[in-house]
């Protein structure tokens, strides 16, 4: 079984963040929100793996919100 | 206008019970003669226990109401005797498409499962599924059966007497005081019982309105099913479109919970709705509309003494899926062998609270489908709207977000994992789908299927496997089916019931769950199964 990857794993990750923040640009915020949905299905849809999926929501759940109402 | 809601089927006539100077005590009455009602009643008669029906009206239901029925509740009607004039008028579709917004996001093939006598499921119009009912309990009333169907009959009261339940029933000719050894409300979800007892729905409530149409189109229309998320016609709302037979086309549109209901009847209100979803110029009348309200929840328990719940009248659930009449059948399928085997004797009295456990389980799988198919179509935030929108945006261009795309799961038969009348899987490498306490799924045999030759009662298959051809347990005689993997040139029967196993013995109960399952015949174990099935484990 495969485990969640929560080490460095994409070669040129300013590359990459760039990219990320390039499809966003011009979106409205509803346009942005929609866009990150289908993101992440397609993401979650690659990964597969449940038990990596439930390890995924679980790290996004608990490094979130510092400071966040 | 179709004339079968307007003939009386079983109009009130006076019943000696009603001159008797004391009530007269029945082994089981049943109140309400809608689709549960009559199964449980026709399955009871047909195992020779006496049964009495009561229903204050005398006809049909109005309207198409439940309209999809599926195999499992198709292979109960086959051991009822009346499967074949069901699926002979239903209509068989596999096909569908899904619309989001203004546009078709992509269609769909249901591809069913060869090697199964009856298709996955069929629409058919309810009124038809009661009038077969009907003609089925006359049929085997000219055979002798003991069943009773009363007309006119409103029950006014019930108590339960601890060792019976007495009944105050009110007829054109005066009320009436008659007693049964067990009642079993299947008087639907407003249930007259239910709120006479004093006895409340719990659970997740979901408060929705839809409204309900039978339309008659003029001109062909493709034999699938449509399902609209957010259409420009119903803006926020779902819209279902259904064939049904006659040419009757259901519509199902969703309109939320604020409305105003005699408004959004009007036809004036509708016609221009329905042209707006079929196009302008598709010609069509409408033959019924009603606003239909549903909730989402079950009693907390359905067997109270010597009241026992099934349908509606015990759980609630959201149209999408196709869950309320077919889990109404699932009761009614699993209370009368219950029932029967406690009224001889041959259980104890307990066996019924399995009924309980096994259909609140059934209950809690259909409320959970029901609910995640309704929070699909219907998002609770903003955040579930967005996720839902992706869903269906993603469905239009890749096939991986389709799963994803929830307008109902299709009602399959519950699986009864934990049920104290299940024992121990013993069969290595055996397939899932037949696990204890799993539905028998059917499979060819040469000239016929599998289910037709499990029949009604405790049976013993065996497949490539030696065993007795009868074993005598506590005076109950055990037939054995006997097959080989080799009967079955599809090698269905193989996958479906020896997996990686080279033999196997199952014990199957007269609902056809199995019971348990062995690798090879082994009398003591047969015998301690069987004692668990019939809940005598569970009483000692």
């Amino acid at each position: 079984m495969s485990e969640l990857t929560l080490s460095p794993n994409i070669a040129g990750a300013d590359d990459f963040y760039a990219e990320l923040l390039a499809v966003h640009e011009g979106l409205t915020k509803d346009e942005s929100d929609a866009l990150n949905a289908r993101l992440i299905l397609i993401l979650a849809n690659h990964v597969g793996d449940r038990d990596v999926l439930r390890a995924a929501l679980a790290a996004a759940q608990r490094s979130g919100g510092q400071g966040d109402e | 206008m179709n004339k079968i809601f307007e003939v009386p089927l079983y109009p009130y006539t006076k019943s000696p019970d009603q001159d008797a100077a004391t009530p007269v005590r029945h082994p089981v009455m049943v109140v309400g003669a809608g689709p549960v009602g009559l199964g449980v009643a026709i399955d009871l008669a047909q195992q020779g226990v006496p049964v009495v029906v009561v229903d204050d009206n005398d006809k049909v239901s109005f309207g198409s109401r439940a309209i999809c029925f599926a195999k499992r509740t198709i292979e109960i009607a086959d051991r009822l005797g009346l499967g074949q004039p069901l699926v002979e008028k239903g209509v068989v579709w596999n096909l569908g498409k899904v619309f989001f917004d203004d546009r078709k996001v992509y269609d769909f093939n249901l591809l069913p499962e060869d090697g199964h006598r009856r298709p996955a499921f069929i629409n058919l119009q309810q009124y038809y599924f009661e009038d077969y009912l009907v003609a089925r309990v006359r049929e085997i009333q000219s055979e002798g059966a003991p069943i009773e169907l009363r007309g006119g009959n409103k029950v006014q009261s019930v108590t339960d007497q601890g060792d019976h339940v007495r009944l105050e029933i009110d007829t054109p000719d005066g009320p009436y005081t008659v007693e049964a050894d067990y009642l079993i409300a299947c008087d639907g979800a407003n249930s007259p019982i239910r709120r006479m007892m004093g006895l409340d729905f719990v659970g997740r409530v979901f408060e929705d309105n839809f409204l309900i149409a039978d339309v008659i189109m003029e001109a062909d229309f493709p034999t699938e099913r449509w399902f609209w998320f957010d259409p420009p016609f119903n803006p926020g709302q779902s819209a279902l479109l259904h064939k049904q037979p006659d040419g009757v086309w259901r519509i199902d549109l969703q309109l939320g919970w604020d409305i105003d209901k005699e408004e959004e009847k009007k036809p004036e209100k509708v016609i221009p709705r329905l042209k707006q979803m079929l196009g302008d110029e598709v010609e069509f009348s409408l033959e019924w509309v009603s606003i239909y309200t549903f909730q989402c929840r079950r009693m907390e328990k359905f067997r109270h003494g010597r009241i026992v719940f099934a349908g509606d009248s015990a759980h609630q659930v959201s149209p999408f899926g196709a869950r309320g009449a077919n889990s109404g059948l699932q009761d009614a399928d699993n209370l009368g062998w219950k029932l029967k085997m406690v009224l001889d004797g041959t259980a104890p009295e307990t066996l019924l609270d399995t009924y309980d456990a096994e259909r609140i389980h059934g209950a809690d799988e259909n409320i959970m489908n029901s609910s995640r198919s309704t929070d699909f179509i219907t998002p609770k935030s903003q955040q579930s709207r967005i996720f839902r929108n992706a869903v269906l945006d993603l469905s239009e261009h890749f096939e991986f977000a389709r799963p994803f795309v929830n307008s109902g799961r299709l009602s399959v038969p519950c699986v009864y994992d934990g049920s104290p009348l299940n024992s121990a899987d013993a069969l290595p490498g055996g397939p899932l789908r037949t696990r204890p306490g799993a539905p028998c799924p059917d499979a060819p045999l040469g000239n016929g299927f599998l289910l037709e030759r499990l029949g009604g009662q405790f049976a013993l298959l065996t497949v490539d496997a030696d065993a007795p051809e009868t074993v005598e347990i506590d005076g109950m005689t055990l037939h054995r089916i006997a097959l080989s993997a080799s009967e079955d040139g599809t090698g269905a029967l193989a996958e479906r019931y020896l997996g990686d196993a080279a033999s196997a013995v199952y014990l199957i109960r007269p609902d056809q769950h199995v019971a348990a399952r062995w690798t090879a015949f082994d009398a003591d174990a047969v015998a301690t199964a069987l004692s668990r099935a019939l809940g005598k484990e569970a009483a000692a």
